[in-house]
């Protein structure tokens, strides 16, 4: 049986530490529910996703209370929408948010994602179409999540889709200015994105994924953050295993969970995504981690190697732990998401310039990041061409969610509330990259795709 | 079966006695008890065996946890499986 010291941890873990599970999310097909007709196809996505959805969130929430881990979020993911709205009108798109938007309501989760599309080496219309109507979508929906792929290391950047992303951005913050352009948090962009993620907003059911699929999204910041700090002045290879402890401990209740959510809701079990997720509460920081292994300030000189030690300790900590791990794995470092992120930006600590070499070491990318409202869809679009360059160069997943707060400049904040949290607006280069981006078609694959 | 109950809080007359009683009346077989109370704050972990359980295990950790609020104690009733995750391989 266990000894005291075992169960006072777990208990700790969770009651003091913000240890939760942070999402399970059933990622559902869509194929079977194409159609010409814009109306049917909307009637078939709303019967499929509810019908196949309905227990997820009592089945969650009994899971919950015997267990007594929490688990925060409830969530579903879809085909990607561009895939199975080939044969309607593109006028029509939106509705399909419109469906997502009313389905996740009616099934009590608070995000649904998939209104996505798969560009990294070319358009078709109906992906196209999804990209112009992602304004409209996310201005008129509340739930909905949307995700476009835009480079991959087999295929090169796709440089016309991030241009055009860069002007649907700013049109998403413009439709949704009266609510300090929450519409962009809803919207990620992705080099190398994963079939398998269920963490929002970048979740959709990949193309090679089943009719349904459990996967869980563990979290922990708070608890790695305790035990480092527990740990002391170790040396860094005792640190690195007391972060690979504790990662074990956090994936096996994500894969106790997702077991359980599998077997009881009789659908396949997927993977469990390792991340550490931090939240806008105190102690659920991944930047306090960073400073509990030693720096003054989360976004000083060292960040970068202690995110890369954090980040690999994770992984090989939680590896073993899952019998399938996927999705994106590794430390989150969204800035409004995370207390001690924010007040690193707040104080100068922290730029987007580190931000970026941060993300070459972890997982995801530029997340979160609030930007001058008067910021060009070009300076947008070289932003997010950097990002999926390490991404591509690296074999790696990168991703931008960045919000142009329309209105607001340096210095103030944006205010999104709940999870997504607030964000202080950073600055950014005010050099024009208009004429690079201007060049259109396509980076190629770096030499090292070539791997046949 | 088993599940582990911990119960933290002020020392008072009768913690014990009011979590085994609701043990008692859904057929919950207390197994181990280790208890103590460091100057007046109290502290058990009680592993009880839920196979005999006359009511969903939900509802049960529903009426452990109403006990703690009416009683200003923190009682958390988990299920075994979670410490096995943890600390097992």
């Amino acid at each position: 049986m266990h000894n005291r010291h075992e169960i006072h941890e777990t208990i700790r873990m969770i009651r003091d530490e913000n240890l939760d599970i942070r999402t399970v999310t059933m990622g559902i097909s869509l194929y079977d529910c194409v159609s010409d007709d814009a109306d049917r196809l909307s009637l078939n996505v709303y019967d499929k996703i509810t019908k196949t959805a309905e227990g997820l969130c009592k089945t969650a929430e009994e899971i919950e209370k015997e267990y007594g881990i929490p688990i925060i979020n409830k969530r579903v993911s879809v085909t990607p929408i561009s895939m199975i709205a080939g044969a309607i009108p593109p006028h029509r798109m939106a509705d399909l948010a419109r469906t997502m938007d009313k389905a996740a309501s009616t099934l009590g989760i608070n995000f649904i994602g998939g209104y996505s599309a798969l560009v990294q080496k070319g358009a078709t219309r109906a992906a196209e179409a999804l990209i112009d109507s992602i304004p409209e979508a996310l201005a008129e929906t509340e739930r909905v999540c949307s995700s476009v792929n835009l480079a991959s290391t087999k295929a090169g950047i796709n440089m016309d889709m991030v241009a055009k992303m860069g002007h649907i951005i700013r049109e998403t913050a413009l439709r949704t200015a009266e609510r300090d352009s929450i519409g962009c948090a809803k919207l990620v962009v992705f080099a190398n994105v994963p079939d398998d993620n269920p963490f929002m907003a970048g979740a959709f059911h990949g193309v090679g994924e089943g009719e349904t699929v459990i996967n869980v999204g563990v979290s922990g910041p708070g608890v790695v953050a305790a035990a480092i700090k527990e740990a002391g002045n170790c040396d860094f290879s005792t640190l690195a295993e007391t972060i690979k402890k504790t990662a074990f401990k956090i994936t096996r209740m994500g894969q106790l969970v997702a077991s359980e959510a599998s077997r009881r809701l009789g659908v396949p079990f997927g993977i469990v995504d390792l991340s550490l997720a931090p939240t806008p509460a105190v102690g659920d920081s991944v930047a306090r981690i960073l400073e509990n292994m030693g720096l003054e300030r989360c976004g000083g000189h060292g960040t970068t190697a202690a995110l890369a030690l954090l980040n690999d300790a994770v992984k090989k900590g939680g590896v073993m732990a899952s019998s399938h791990v996927g999705g994106l794995s590794g430390a989150f470092i969204p800035v409004s998401e995370d207390e001690g992120m924010i007040e690193a930006v707040a104080t100068g600590a922290l730029s987007i310039e580190k931000l970026e070499a941060m993300t070459a070491v972890c997982s995801v990318g530029l997340d979160m990041i609030a930007v001058p409202g008067d910021t060009p869809a070009d300076i947008l679009s070289a932003i997010i061409a950097d990002e999926l360059s390490i991404g591509v160069a690296n074999t790696k997943t990168t991703a931008v969610r960045v919000i142009p707060a329309i209105g607001k400049t340096v210095g103030d904040t944006v205010a999104f509330g709940g999870l997504l949290g607030d964000a202080p607006v950073m600055p950014l280069s005010p050099y024009s990259p208009a004429a690079f981006i201007g060049r259109g078609g396509r980076i190629p694959a770096p030499i090292h795709s070539l791997k046949n | 079966m088993k599940a582990v109950i911990s119960v933290t809080g002020k020392d008072s007359v009768g913690i014990i006695h009011k979590v085994s009683e609701i043990c008692a009346k859904y057929g919950v077989n207390i197994a181990e008890i280790s208890q103590s109370v460091l100057q007046d704050f109290f502290a058990m972990i009680m592993v009880v065996d839920i196979a005999a359980l006359t009511i969903p295990f939900g509802s049960f950790v529903d009426e452990m946890t109403a006990l703690g609020k009416a009683n200003a104690l923190e009682i958390h009733t988990m299920h075994e499986d979670i410490f096995n995750a943890m600390h097992r391989i």
